[in-house]
């Protein structure tokens, strides 16, 4: 058993570092999260040219063939300076969805283009209702004359305001949670019918809830089998979750240093603030949380190389502790912070923002935990 | 990073196991089972002792040329996981665990010739004199006196919370030399016999009904002062070497899950109250299910600290935190149980507790040991050094505060 770093991930995590210490201050960070696009299109450019959009896709698309903890140890990185670029959206939730269903054919059209950085894309599956559980899916796809006809709203459609193709699941029999039925459609979002509605979430990310009125779909957007995409759509979550997760741990070291800087050099009473035992100890507390939250990421990444039930539970144990200990270091760092902390003008609001977007995504902690219990073989 | 385990240790497993089910009698077993304390039965303890000495087996974290098994780190885990998993008696730590190595690592030749064997073998029975009425937390200011009268030294004073000393033929004590000078600076380490004229020992009586704790009182004590371990006044040094030496040792997530695993047992046998099991209970199965992802980070935390140790690296500021969070998980878990049996887990039944009692229990066995241990393990996050006191020392050295 060992947790050192690879060369390769040494490698990839400094080059990360070394590109957000020089171009991601929080200053810049705030102006991409206001504009349209809502990230850099340059940055976007680079991530490509240095290879990063391509770590987890296989090499015959152009891609390196790294595992889901190889993008954990990125998002990590990405989350400790709140990375807006849609690295989860379009590589994790897209590029992989497409990898695990799609033909040859869809493979070797989109791929390489997704690794070079000229295609966005966007995963459109969640649903109101849902509450993080991928087969809620009421949106329906009937056969027609052309192929299939899709209606229905999916929300939260990450990086769903720039996709240039969405990935859509759809039922095509079956009725709601039902895990048979489901299927995935690659559709246009400027296709007559589709309705994008873009909004900025409370984070500063970008996303979008989207409608399909009826729209005329051909047989070959049909993406896998046809009612058989629950388990590749399960594995894709699953390892988007854990980059997701590891986004956090990276947000949450960030956020427990600044508050423990910040309590060593404001004063009151005439001392440092972190002179204060009870303040100390909640720092202590938020230390040891992220910590645990890294021993976890670790446990995840790594089980999950082992696939199956235990790979699938660690997934669930490792957003139940991401939630948990996102909450509390995130209020604790506001707390610390007083008044300040409530403020637009410093970065701790942002990284409590984030924060508790991340619990809300991909399942809440009271969804994994049970997800966790019902995975239990030992009750 | 991976999670491969090398076959040796696949194989070494299946020896420790091997060696387990031959050694450990149904007597042995019982008593571990029904152990309620981390200080188990002493009998049965001390005689698995002997079993394991005969083995070389009683000391594997001691060096190998006083005794130790000369196990790297995952070994020394494997072994507590096995015997664990076996349900050994745990070997009472004072001698082993605690005056062993300050006497490895502080004491003349002459003390170890003559202490580490007897240690070893159990024919000494150690207790620790550190904690006062007056001195807990703030251990350095303690006042029992040692004063100087040729050869000896004079001791009075009280010892308080002393595990064990009622069994003791020997004791360890902080003890003050010179309170000219700042508290840490005047200390030093003595080994006492609890025969010597002028020292008792009275009893605690704990919460949960047994007594485990003693106050030992010294008048006038005449101690040798051959039996000084390291420099006079210098006996913080020799007690903080023992910290040095268990660093990052102790792991806690094995026996975390063992208690969870019996707390999912004991919910398959009890009712819900509506013609289903516990275990259908979301509600308590949900925090069950919150603990036990509280543990897996725990034990995760742990293998990157064995991990960091077994290739020559420090665990930092990791290993600073697996007391607090291990102790305050086995607390949790405690009180889990003690829900899980409800009402069975009122009835005061100590004598049934006893290995080989012939007492029968009031109602489920299971139920037996769930009171006594959520009382007993109120203390983890007190002892050695409360977890307040863990916190601070957090707060200084990782945090810089």
């Amino acid at each position: 058993m060992n947790f050192d770093l690879s060369e390769e991930q040494t490698m990839l995590v400094d080059s990360i570092n070394k590109f957000l210490l020089n171009n991601y201050d929080f200053e810049t960070r705030r102006q991409l999260a206001s504009s349209d696009l809502g990230y850099s299109a340059d940055n976007w450019k680079t991530f490509a040219e240095l290879g990063w959009l391509g770590v987890p896709i296989d090499e015959q698309y152009g891609g390196f063939g790294g595992s889901a903890l190889d993008v954990m140890l990125m998002m990590e990185a990405f989350g400790r300076a709140l990375v807006l670029e849609p690295y989860l959206a379009t590589v994790m939730l897209g590029g992989r969805l497409i990898e695990l269903l799609g033909s040859e054919s869809q493979k070797q059209s989109l791929l390489p283009a997704l690794v070079q950085g000229q295609l966005q894309l966007a995963l459109a599956y969640d649903e109101y209702g849902a509450r993080g559980n991928p087969a809620w899916v009421a949106t329906q796809a009937e056969k027609s004359a052309r192929g299939f006809r899709l209606s229905g709203e999916k929300v939260m459609v990450l990086n769903g305001h720039s996709a240039d193709q969405l990935l859509v699941t759809a039922r095509t029999s079956g009725t709601l949670a039902q895990s048979g039925g489901i299927s995935v459609f690659l559709v246009n979002p400027n296709q007559a019918g589709v309705d994008v509605i873009p909004y900025i979430t409370t984070d500063g990310s970008h996303a979008a809830n989207i409608r399909f009125n009826s729209v005329d779909l051909d047989r070959d957007s049909l993406m896998g089998e046809v009612g058989q995409s629950y388990s590749s759509l399960t594995t894709v979550l699953d390892q988007a979750t854990l980059g997701l997760g590891a986004e956090a741990v990276g947000a949450m070291e960030k956020l427990y240093k600044t508050t423990v800087e910040y309590c060593k050099t404001r004063k009151q009473f005439s001392v440092p603030i972190g002179s204060f035992q009870v303040l100390q100890h909640r720092m202590v507390e938020m230390f040891m949380r992220h910590e645990l939250t890294q021993s976890t990421m670790y446990m995840a990444g790594l089980r999950n190389l082992e696939g199956g039930n235990v790979a699938a539970r660690a997934v669930s144990a490792f957003k139940v502790q991401v939630g948990k200990a996102g909450r509390y270091i995130g209020q604790q760092a506001i707390q610390l912070h007083g008044g300040m902390g409530m403020t637009d003008e410093l970065d701790v609001g942002y990284y409590f923002k984030r924060l508790t977007a991340i619990d809300a995504l991909m399942g809440n902690t009271d969804y994994h935990l049970t997800r966790f219990g019902r995975l239990d073989t030992a009750s | 990073m991976d999670l491969s385990i090398k076959p040796a240790y696949v194989q070494f497993r299946e020896e420790v196991r091997d060696f387990l089910s031959r050694s450990l009698t149904d007597d042995l077993r019982a008593a571990g089972r029904l152990s309620t304390s981390v200080f188990h039965n002493k009998e049965r303890a001390m005689a698995w002792q002997k079993i394991l000495h005969k083995q070389g087996w009683a000391a594997p974290h001691w060096p190998e040329a006083y005794g130790g098994t000369g196990w790297d780190v995952v070994q020394r885990s494997i072994f507590s996981e096995e015997c664990l998993q076996a349900e050994a008696p745990q070997l009472i730590p004072m001698g082993l665990q605690m005056c062993g190595p300050c006497i490895i690592g502080c004491g003349t030749q002459q003390q170890k010739d003559y202490y580490l064997p007897r240690i070893l073998s159990g024919e000494d029975f150690w207790c620790q004199g550190y904690s006062e009425p007056n001195a807990g937390s703030d251990l350095a200011s303690l006042q029992t006196s040692a004063v100087s009268d040729g050869d000896d030294y004079i001791v009075n004073g009280t010892k308080i919370w002393t595990t064990y000393a009622h069994f003791a033929n020997r004791i360890f004590c902080l003890v003050r030399t010179n309170r000219d000078c700042k508290p840490q600076q005047g200390i030093s380490f003595l080994l006492m016999d609890m025969d010597a004229p002028g020292i008792t020992v009275e009893p605690i009586i704990g919460l949960d009904g047994v007594r485990e704790q003693n106050t030992v009182f010294f008048d006038n004590v005449r101690v040798p002062k051959s039996n000084r371990v390291g420099a006079e006044n210098d006996g913080w040094t020799v007690a903080k070497y023992l910290l040095m030496f268990e660093r990052g040792g102790q792991e806690y997530a094995p026996g975390l899950y063992h208690a969870l695993k019996q707390i999912k047992s004991i919910a398959k046998q009890e009712g819900d109250g509506q013609g289903g099991h516990l275990i259908n209970n979301s509600l308590f199965m949900a925090r069950v299910h919150q603990a036990e992802i509280e543990v897996a980070a725990l034990e995760f935390t742990e293998n990157r600290i064995k991990a960091a140790l077994g290739s020559g690296q420090s665990p930092g500021a990791l290993a600073s935190m697996t007391k607090i969070i291990g102790t305050e998980l086995s607390q949790t878990l405690t009180e889990l149980a003690i829900e899980a049996v409800g009402v069975s887990g009122l009835p005061l039944q100590l004598d049934a507790l006893e290995p080989g009692s012939d007492v029968a229990a009031i109602g489920p066995e299971y139920a037996l040991t769930a009171m006594p241990r959520y009382l007993n393990t109120r203390a983890t996050s007190i002892y050695g050094g409360s977890n307040e006191i863990q916190r601070g020392i957090i707060a200084k050295t990782v945090l810089g505060l």
